[in-house]
């Protein structure tokens, strides 16, 4: 094998809606340190295929592998334990608590010694120091106040604060459901600023969206979605715009890779 | 694509103007957003400052002491009650499960001959499970629990009456039951053990919803329950824990009850579900959960507390106690709708 082991894997996915067929025998690969676009039309099994990535639903057949070992997930929880991150187009942050917490939030740091076994006692020293570095490290200069309640931020800015939340533990993969949907035209340019620097500290990333010239812009590899099948795998330097809408809609076949 | 990913784009004009210092206005929400308990704190230090020039036996310690026993009872259960209101519920039925809680302590321990620590926790247990019947409703068949505890606050009334037969129950002088209506003085300060044993339970709570992982989920959950959800955190079992905790706060209340009529009496505490909601939103929580402060509930109950008192001390007629009350709750709410549009 010359090819490296995708860092995660879908193979042959199968889910269907009473007789309504959302996805049908799909596959897909994700390789280390590369961002791969999913695009589709509306009903093109997109979301599905996400919400059987990343734990959301079940997938009637078919295997999903992460660094080549078969998993399988029940809860989004288990993705999460799996090491994949996933961030939704609502923005899944709590408004009234503060950065640090929303970073932190599900998985607390509690203090050491008996303050943390036995009173439960949370470090919020702790958990706003690695907060204030996992910041800094994805080069979100927009956010200050690690201590500012999230309801206070604008949109780009609580999206930015899904994306380091996504980012910050540990994870091999974070999938972005578009991430810049609920957005305006300068907080999604911060949004699209960070998902490139989180592409260049090594994470694989899966960005679904709809919207062309960014896919074109960020993505290494091209998944088209059609009819709930695979159409192809395509990269920008190798096709236009065009080409994808063609492929997208089915004005073009294309042999799939 | 400039427009896309410049974020330098904007003009200095218009840097400055978002830049631009906050009003008056703006600062005094941004602080009240911060510290919900304030505006509640303001209005008891200003009533008490109003109703101390209006009678001088007002600020007196010993009457200061009455006030603080006579608000043990629905000061406490006003705890629990914010734990279900900051989940962006609300609880109807918490005083009657409180009343029932009572009666079962004390039949137990008149009747029966139960003794006194076995009928406390008999009594607490009933509580609990009160508690954990609500919690089940609203997270398993999904209830609002607004319907929930309004039906439990007949079921709970009703087993009160039956279990009681209507009958008020006097316990003994001297029963361990008892415990919370004695006093012990601190200088001229005579306070009851009730009004210990609520402010341990604050303490405890206020400690849990801080310092804990629990309480920020709970914050969490109440703030946005999808967004809870997506981020990982199990809604429904901290929702569960909610009312759970909540009837441990309760079956404090109704011990504390006890030591207030001296026994067990089905007619005791009929206002006490909306007194303790009362409270809990004079004292800055929002009833669309997930914000507010449990030391703002205490505060609360004081004001309503406060003003019942002083108005008796000034020889004023009390149902402005009760015009009083309902102006502060319009009140308190309206501030937290301003509050809760407070931008960066």
């Amino acid at each position: 094998m010359t090819t490296p082991t995708p860092i995660l894997e879908a193979r042959g996915l199968v889910k269907l809606y009473g007789r309504v067929v959302a996805l049908d025998s799909v596959d897909l690969a994700l390789y280390p340190g590369e961002i791969l676009a999913v695009i589709g039309d509306n009903g093109a099994g997109k979301s599905t295929l996400i919400k059987a990535l990343s734990g959301a639903i079940a997938p009637d057949r078919g295997q999903i592998l992460v660094d080549g070992e078969e998993v399988r997930f029940r809860t989004p929880q288990d993705a999460r334990e799996a090491g994949i991150e996933t961030v939704y187009q609502v923005l899944a942050v709590a408004p009234a608590l503060d950065i640090a917490s929303n970073l932190f939030l599900g998985r607390e740091i509690r203090r050491k010694g008996l303050l943390g076994s036995v009173l439960r006692m949370l470090d919020t020293r702790e958990m706003r120091r690695e907060s204030e570095e996992q910041i800094k490290s994805l080069g979100i200069s927009t956010l200050q106040n690690i201590g500012q309640a999230v309801e206070t931020l604008s949109g780009g800015q609580r999206q930015s604060v899904a994306v380091a939340r996504a980012a910050a533990f540990g994870s091999k993969v974070v999938i972005l459901d578009e991430p810049t949907a609920a957005l305006g035209v300068r907080e999604t340019g911060q949004v699209l600023k960070l998902i490139r620097r989180l592409r260049d500290t090594g994470m694989a990333i899966i960005l679904v969206s709809h919207d062309m010239p960014h896919v074109f812009e960020l993505a290494d590899r091209i998944h088209v979605q059609r009819l709930g099948a695979r159409a192809a795998v395509i990269t920008p330097k190798t096709h236009t715009m065009e080409d994808a809408v063609a492929i997208m809609t089915g004005a073009r076949r294309v042999a799939s890779t | 694509m400039t427009t896309v990913t410049d974020d330098g784009a904007a003009s200095a004009a218009l840097e400055e103007f978002l830049n631009r210092p906050p009003s008056l206005g703006q600062r005094v929400q941004s602080v009240l957003h911060r510290q919900p308990a304030l505006s509640p704190a303001i209005v008891l230090v200003l009533s008490f400052i109003g109703f101390s020039l209006t009678s001088s036996r007002f600020y007196q310690l010993e009457n200061i002491s009455l006030i603080l026993q006579q608000v043990a009872v629905v000061g406490t259960l006003a705890a629990g009650q914010t734990l279900i209101i900051l989940t962006a519920g609300i609880d109807l039925s918490i005083g009657a499960l409180m009343v029932l809680a009572s009666l079962v302590m004390a039949t137990l321990a008149y009747q029966d001959g139960v003794p006194g620590v076995l009928a406390l926790l008999i009594g607490a247990a009933v509580a609990i499970a009160g508690q954990f019947v609500n919690g089940l409703l609203v997270t398993r068949i999904k209830l609002p629990p607004f319907i929930v505890t309004l039906g439990m606050l007949s079921v709970f009334t009703a087993i009160g009456l039956i279990y009681a037969q209507g009958q008020t129950i006097q316990l003994n002088p001297g029963a361990f039951l008892l415990w919370t209506g004695n006093t012990f003085s601190i200088g001229s300060l005579n306070l009851s053990y009730g009004v210990v044993l609520m402010i341990v339970v604050y303490a405890v709570l206020t400690y849990a919803l801080r310092s804990t992982a629990w309480g920020r989920h709970l914050y969490a959950v109440g703030d946005d329950a999808e967004a809870a959800r997506l981020a990982g955190i199990r809604v429904s079992r901290v929702l569960l824990s909610a009312y759970v905790v909540a009837g441990i706060a309760v079956a404090v209340a109704a011990w504390v009850l006890v030591g207030r009529v001296g026994g067990g009496d089905p007619n005791s505490g009929l206002n006490a579900n909306l007194e303790s909601i009362t409270a809990v939103v004079i004292g800055g929580t929002s009833l669309f959960g997930g914000r507010g402060v449990l030391i703002g509930s205490l505060i609360g109950a004081l004001i309503v507390q406060v003003f019942d008192n002083g108005l008796a001390l000034a020889g004023l007629d009390p149902n402005y106690q009760v015009l009083a009350v309902g102006i502060l709750v319009i009140a308190a709410v309206s501030v937290d709708q301003w509050i809760r549009s407070v931008k960066a």
